[in-house]
């Protein structure tokens, strides 16, 4: 039954509908998938028997005719996301031993869509990375390796654990969140399609906090369609979240119609930056050719604040999360680290619980806070994420996605990097102005570099377009034929 | 305004208030949590009020209601725009790290407050603004040996602290201005004033400076839970401030905690040591806009408010203005003084509720106007039966103890105890005769010249019907008859 993890999400729905198989099988197939890539350290926890009991309810729904959107869909949570009595770590240290009372919107939405819980996958420490690295469980290794090399990669971050679970096979999609990229750069690195919705599509709810202002779930999955089913069963209002937004959410299959003639393409300058490897340039131009072919028309546009969305980032989020993270202080749940004082307990605490790129975050926000440096960093940086904001918004009247490169670059060796806080903060270069915007976009795999890792290509969208980008991304899907395999299942 | 006489000549004292007062809600600021005083410890916490991982506050509408209607009871600008931000600090009671506050842009702005003075005159003070917060939880630091216990029922209820212009130049001044925002916090229902259960707490700002100099230094004595201990602090705060200014010292831009069981104070933290709030607009919440039509429909239906009751007391009762400010400085008061006034002598009323009434109230421990043995329909009866002539004002007072210890109807203490007046033309002239036949001397010194002599006869009159005859007709049928 191996071969069940094989299907796409979207074929292993129709085979359950169809009665070729049952939740049991699939996910007793991916439990052991699971099993068998323990050595890629993508999952913090498996819940093998809340899955096969999943199943067995599953089947039940399904047999009375109640089946949900996602019936008997395996899948795997990243770490961030509260999970009722299921160990929540956010790959922190501060945690240790924090079994929520309380299940997150998203995830609780997916339950009642019917999907099934395989495990809590690994990321970096509250979400902070672009490698996995920084992960109190240790980073993970994607499931990919460069052509004729066996040194480990860096999957990308921080839903690290996710993309490299979808990708080796073990889940048929993945949670995922994304604050300045770490949806959609994992995604490239793993070879599949990663989507941040719009800010305020999903709700936060329920779901550990690292920049608020710019956190939002999405669906991680091998194809565009799974992504679409997918999101369809995370997203919706929750007035337990107010700055979730009160739409409807859409059939985004019902807009996957592969006709996108006539629709306008911009290809941002900007984005077009010096030291960008050839081969990066060269699958951007092979997209603007496969879209071109579909009918699509191109045009050059200007994003003229995208040089400075990178610092800006990297002010707001470290600005959000030096309070977001406050909470952790030993009193009520996590770590606790004795002290004579409530101070010293703090700061052993907090010592202790945070590791060094968490540390780094919280100094940096509460510097750029602090009385005297307020006006020359926090809040000149809120007006540049509005210049930034008014430039997507201006482009938009122009065209109807923006296509770019997803990563400045393949994944990288483990441990690469580290020593470097600003090279690793480059991973973000292309996915960070959006997040600023609160825009939604998705990472398609595209093609491989020289040496045989994934690339990935970014659309972005207008807010709420959800569906837009989804017919678009189809398309350069079924152009791409993308169906390399990664080393650890080939 | 009170002139401190220093030794080297005179000093003013400049005060501004800032009140937490706890708002009447139906649950806290952004939680659904219950906010009963009193609860088991921790029984009244939702998972935002604890910061648990991934809590998300959302804002509580009722809230925000009761503080537009307090912005409109203090003739306040009502700011339609406003933003919730945090202030970052650390203390095991406070869950989140911070508390989600009002900074830049609070819901109420400038008002004003009139303060009803002993020497029954008025005096405004301006109020700089009122916003909207979260209260922390509560540190027990006497639970255990070596642990704190922490309480976080009131983690998240709601606050609105309203903040005073320094307006304010004595200690009378400030004790008025707490008696009169509790009075109008009071009729509007949104917050319950009770100082002593914490739900109206006091920080004094106060400076002192040479009449007519700017503004000195001022220091901020926090949380000071009463009236009194608000005076306490502010004459103990100027004597220190003096003292120092009079050695030629300066004043330390500090914090301060009054310890009222000492009357003593200590600095608890200097400018230097001042936290770094680093307040920044909550990324979990929107900006709070309100509508103008939401507003303008609160405004209509607030509740006649103690100025204009006052006022209203003054025109339609012609009551003096003492009495006025006394009856309305309290809602239901108000309402059970128009209750008894109502087709009545308003004076004779408002003397009744004042004096006999508050008077017994004063004097019964645990006696309220609710539970009070005499009601508004009881003492009404009472004062109609002056009116009318069945009794005299003086038995009135003998009947009202009767009344007050009995619970009984003013009628029936009346009937029982034979009090009632006699009025009758025919028994009184009766006695009038037979006094005049039996006391030629007195009348014919009377008619002689001696017209103080009525009074005596008035006592005699008095006397022989115990106490009973109308005194009026008693004067009016002697004068006939004698003169």
């Amino acid at each position: 039954m191996s071969k069940l993890t094989h299907l796409t999400l979207t074929e292993a729905r129709n085979g359950l509908a169809k009665g070729d198989f049952s939740a049991r099988e699939l996910t007793q197939a991916h439990v052991e998938a699971v099993e068998v890539c323990r050595s890629l350290n993508a999952f913090i926890t498996e819940t093998p028997d809340q899955a096969l009991s999943g199943a067995d309810v599953s089947d039940e729904r399904r047999r009375k005719g109640d089946a949900g959107v996602l019936e008997g869909i395996p899948l795997a949570i990243k770490d961030l996301f509260c999970t009722q009595d299921v160990l929540t770590t956010a790959g922190s240290h501060i945690l240790d031993g924090f079994q929520p009372q309380y299940e997150s919107t998203v995830s609780a939405n997916l339950w009642s869509a019917g999907a099934v819980m395989l495990g809590k996958t690994n990321l970096d420490e509250f979400a902070m990375g672009s490698s996995n690295m920084t992960s109190y469980y240790g980073g993970v290794e994607n499931p990919w390796r460069r052509s004729g090399s066996n040194e480990p990669l860096v999957p990308g971050g921080s839903s690290g654990g996710s993309a490299a679970a979808v990708a080796a096979r073990c889940a048929m999609g993945a949670t995922g969140t994304d604050t300045g990229g770490s949806i959609r750069q994992p995604a490239a690195f793993c070879g599949i399609v990663g989507m941040k919705p719009t800010y305020g599509r999903c709700s936060r709810w329920g779901t550990v906090a690292f920049a608020s202002s710019l956190d939002q779930a999405g669906p991680m999955t091998r194809t565009v369609r799974d992504a679409a089913i997918m999101l369809r069963g995370m997203a919706g209002h929750d007035p337990k979240d107010s700055t979730s937004v009160n739409t409807p959410v859409p059939d985004y299959e019902a807009a996957m119609t592969g006709d996108i003639r006539g629709l306008k393409v911009g290809i941002p300058k900007e984005y077009r930056i010096d030291g960008t490897p050839a081969e990066i340039d060269a699958v951007w131009q092979q997209g603007i050719e496969w879209l071109k072919a579909a009918g699509a028309e191109m045009v050059d546009i200007s994003l003229p604040h995208t040089k400075y969305a990178l610092p800006t980032y990297y002010i707001i989020a470290p600005a959000e999360a030096s309070s977001n993270l406050a909470r952790y202080d030993g009193v009520r749940y996590g770590l606790r680290v004795p002290g004579d004082t409530l101070d010293e307990m703090y700061e052993a605490t907090r010592g202790e619980g945070f590791g060094a790129e968490v540390k780094r975050r919280i100094l940096i926000g509460a510097y750029v806070l602090s009385a005297g440096y307020y006006d020359a960093y926090y809040n000149k940086a809120r007006r540049i994420r509005t210049l930034i904001a008014n430039d997507f918004k201006a482009a938009y009247e122009k065209v109807d996605v923006v296509l770019t490169p997803t990563a400045p670059s393949a994944a990288f060796g483990m441990g690469d990097k580290m020593d470097d806080p600003v090279a690793m903060y480059l991973n973000d270069v292309f996915t960070v102005p959006a997040s600023l915007a609160g825009l939604p976009g998705v990472s398609i795999p595209a093609g491989l570099s020289g040496d045989g890792l994934p690339l990935g290509l970014q659309l972005l969208g207008q807010p709420f377009e959800e569906g837009t980008l989804m017919k678009v991304a189809e398309v350069l899907e079924t152009a791409a034929e993308f169906d390399a395999l990664p080393q650890i299942i080939s | 305004m009170t002139i401190i006489e220093g030794k080297t000549g005179p000093w003013e004292m400049v005060i501004g208030l800032e009140v937490h007062a706890q708002v009447i809600a139906n649950s806290k600021l952004f939680s659904g949590a219950a906010t009963a005083f009193g609860a088991e410890p921790n029984s009244q916490v939702s998972l935002v009020d604890a910061a648990m991982p991934g809590m998300l506050p959302v804002i509580n509408e009722m809230a925000v209601e009761q503080a537009i209607k307090t912005g409109l009871g203090l003739n306040a600008k009502i700011n339609l725009f406003s933003e919730f931000e945090r202030k970052n600090y650390f203390y095991a009671d406070l869950p989140q790290g911070y508390q989600i506050s009002q900074f830049l842009h609070p819901i109420v702005g400038e008002g004003t407050i009139i303060l009803d003075l002993e020497d029954g005159k008025t005096r405004e003070v301006g109020i700089e603004r009122l916003h909207l917060e979260q209260d922390a939880g509560k540190s027990l630091h006497d639970q255990h040996p070596t642990m704190s216990y922490i309480d976080l029922n009131r983690s998240g209820v709601t606050l609105m602290e309203i903040v005073s212009k320094p307006d304010m130049r004595s200690a009378e001044e400030a004790g008025a201005y707490l008696r009169k925002l509790r009075s109008i916090l009071r009729y509007l229902g949104t917050c319950d004033g009770n100082m002593d259960e914490g739900s109206m707490r006091a920080d004094v700002n106060l400076s002192m400076r040479r009449p007519g100099d700017p503004l000195g230094t001022r220091t901020e004595t926090k949380n000071v839970n009463s009236i009194r201990f608000v005076q306490q602090s502010i004459e103990l705060e100027a004597r220190r401030q003096v003292a120092i200014l009079e050695e030629g010292g300066t004043i330390d831009q500090e914090t301060r905690l009054f310890d009222a069981s000492k009357g003593t104070s200590r600095s608890m933290r200097s400018k230097e040591e001042a936290h770094d709030y680093r307040y920044f607009p909550d990324p979990d919440l929107l900006p709070l806009n309100v509508d103008a039509d939401w507003v303008e429909s609160l405004k209509k239906d607030l509740p006649e408010l103690p100025d204009a009751k006052k006022q209203r007391f003054m025109d339609e009762f012609g009551l003096p203005v003492y009495d006025a400010g006394v009856l309305v400085a309290d809602q239901e008061t108000a309402a059970f003084y128009e209750t008894i006034a109502k087709g009545r002598d308003p004076k004779l009323a408002a003397n009744w509720v004042i004096g006999e009434y508050f008077g017994a109230l004063n004097r019964t421990s645990g006696a309220n106007l609710t539970n009070a043995p005499v009601d508004a329909t009881k003492l009404g009866g009472l004062i109609d039966l002056i009116a009318d002539g069945t009794i005299s004002g003086r038995t009135a007072k003998e009947v009202f103890e009767a009344m007050w210890d009995s619970g009984k109807d003013a009628g029936a203490i009346v009937e029982e105890k034979g009090l009632k007046q006699i009025s009758d033309t025919g028994a009184l002239e009766g006695v009038i005769d037979q006094l005049i036949t039996d006391n030629p001397g007195q009348v014919e010194q009377y008619q002689g010249g001696n017209v103080k002599l009525i009074g005596w006869f008035v006592g005699q009159v008095m006397k022989a019907t115990q106490g009973k005859a109308n005194p009026g007709m008693v004067n009016q049928l002697l004068k006939k008859k004698l003169d």
